[in-house]
């Protein structure tokens, strides 16, 4: 761990009532790594990741991005400075084309939206960049379809290309396999996969088999609190780990 | 280009309307207000079929052009180049104040709001006495264009109402085809996912509101010069309901739609209450129906089929 880490969770706290979601959280992502969160159900994954991306505001504690303290930053200007995330509920617009669904996030990268005669369904620099964000994930033969018709599956995927589609340096993926299929979730991680030479990923997931085929490091989250991080040999390896989480289905 | 056939017709039937027996000064008077009225309606289309957001106060930024004019009719200013901007102004002015709080708030709130906002503006024309209060206020003279009496002429006035209308609704359509209307149509679908992209559609809605509060401005001067006469009725709740439902009744799904429901809510209020003293016995149930089974309004019924 020479690098500077791109993102640095410093000592993140969160209650909703008298329950604490998210206790004391350190933790951080190096340039060109996928570090993925575990946790069992109600462990205070999907707020951490609300938490950086900006949905719910910390109680104390500091995230810092590219060395730039985000925490108090609204969503909007989190996403403009280089960070993106997909919703564990998909969440993209049905009533919307595919290709217009991306080309959405590639306006929001590319100079005002306060303009009001030229058609934005004509203009070629977002639908070239949001045709590129479809190739990247394969869901370039559906750009024309309205993003409701879509495969549960196919509308992860898109949820990516939207992401990419804002050009971040990392990503927040919400469990990008929730619901998919066998032959969806296979394709999924390739494309994860692929998608780790060009961003820094930081992964919530519950797909065993992905997350130990993806991870560069693991952190497993137990009642809000880290109660370990490691590589994912050690992790597999890690006694308390195994009590509190990974149980008798991986062996 | 099918999405133009039923807007040129509508505008052309418009345009040919004096020459197709409603040449008539009664005619004439009541074709005038539909498409003041129509204009208002493309305002508020913008806002509730466009931005999503449903507002219960529209007809206030109706009232605010209105009385602009009359407060500098009552000052002997009535020339168009003065009111105009001014009573424009004053509406985008109105807008951008009670939007800036109303849009804090969302769904039902935010018609309430609106609602609230629109019943100052009412309790407020009702009491400047200055300009009649309750009673109302009649104009000394209608605007001048270039230093005449052009709006007198019941023809020019219908034509001057048609090209206003042609305008607004070209440039709100405009609008919503353009990067501005894609921010609202998106955060109308799901506002979640448009800040989730790094745009936050809090200032797009306010601008759409603005813009919607200038158009009813506009639409309040032509009013005030159709009546000679401006009264506080003109800001009713009534009134925002009605043209709440001319959008409705046209349809969400285009702008044309609002102008296709300020024609057939005037003209069947006109043709009914000549039937009956009782035609509101007739209107409510005609208009329950109408939104019960014509979902996409009448926009919707005379739509080119979707190709499958």
């Amino acid at each position: 761990m020479t690098a500077d880490p791109l993102l640095r969770i410093e000592g993140l706290s969160k209650r909703f009532g008298g329950l604490t979601v998210t206790d004391e959280v350190w933790l951080d992502v190096l340039p060109g790594e996928i570090h993925a969160v575990i946790g069992p159900n109600g462990a205070g994954k999907t707020t951490l990741i609300n938490e950086v991306s900006g949905v719910v505001a910390p109680d104390s504690g500091r995230i810092l991005f590219g060395g730039l303290d985000i925490t108090r930053l609204s969503m909007p200007r989190r996403i403009r400075a280089g960070l993106a995330r997909s919703f564990q509920i998909t969440c993209v617009l049905p009533g919307f084309s595919v290709l217009e669904n991306v080309a959405l996030a590639a306006q929001a990268r590319d100079g005002s939206s306060f303009r009001f005669l030229r058609p934005v369904a004509k203009e070629a620099r977002l639908n070239a960049a949001a045709r590129e964000a479809l190739d990247a994930v394969g869901l370039a033969d559906r750009a024309t379809m309205p993003a409701g018709a879509l495969s549960h599956g196919e509308k992860r995927q898109l949820e990516l290309a939207i992401a990419l589609a804002t050009r971040p340096r990392l990503l927040l993926l919400d469990e990008p396999l929730a619901g998919a299929g066998p032959e969806e979730t296979e394709r999924l991680i390739a494309l994860l996969d692929r998608l780790r030479s060009d961003y820094a990923i930081l992964l919530v997931e519950h797909d065993m088999r992905a997350v130990f085929a993806l991870a560069d490091r693991i952190s497993v989250l137990v009642y809000g609190r880290v109660v370990a991080t490691g590589a994912p040999a050690a992790i597999r390896a890690n006694p308390e780990v195994r009590a509190a989480y990974l149980g008798e289905d991986e062996a | 280009m099918r999405e133009w056939v039923v807007p040129l017709v509508l505008f052309a039937g418009l345009a040919a309307a004096p020459f197709a027996g409603f040449g008539e000064g009664y005619a004439l008077t009541l074709l005038a207000r539909t498409m003041i009225l129509g204009m208002a309606a493309v305002g508020l289309a913008l806002l509730v079929g466009g931005a999503g957001l449903v507002s219960l106060g529209h007809a206030a930024t109706l009232g605010v052009g209105a009385y602009a004019v009359v407060v500098l009719d009552a000052n002997g200013i009535t020339d168009a180049t003065t009111v105009l901007p001014v009573a424009i102004a004053a509406a985008a002015l109105f807008a951008l104040a009670t939007g800036a709080i109303s849009l804090r708030t969302s769904g039902v709130h935010f018609i309430m709001i609106t609602l609230a906002f629109g019943q100052m503006a009412f309790f407020t024309a009702s009491s400047l006495a200055a300009y009649g209060g309750d009673d109302g206020y009649t104009l000394f003279s209608r605007t001048e264009v270039a230093g005449t009496r052009l709006l007198e002429d019941r023809l020019a006035f219908h034509y001057v109402c048609l090209g206003l209308l042609g305008l607004t609704y070209l440039f709100c359509r405009a609008a919503l085809a353009a990067r501005f209307g894609r921010v609202l149509r998106a955060a109308r679908e799901n506002a979640l996912r448009v800040r989730a992209v790094g745009l936050d559609p809090y200032p797009y809605r306010l601008l759409a509101y603005v813009l919607a509060g200038a158009i009813g401005g506009l639409a309040g001067v032509l009013l005030a010069n159709a009546a000679e006469f401006v009264a506080p009725s003109y800001l009713s709740w009534q009134r925002s309901g009605e043209l709440l439902f001319m959008v409705i009744l046209g349809g969400l799904g285009s702008l044309h739609g609002a102008i296709l429901g300020a024609l057939a809510y005037v003209l069947l209020e006109e043709w009914l209450s000549h039937l009956t003293e009782h035609w509101r016995m007739i209107f409510g149930p005609l208009l329950i129906l109408s939104v019960l089974f014509f979902r996409g309004g009448l926009a919707g019924l005379l739509a080119p089929r979707q190709r499958r």
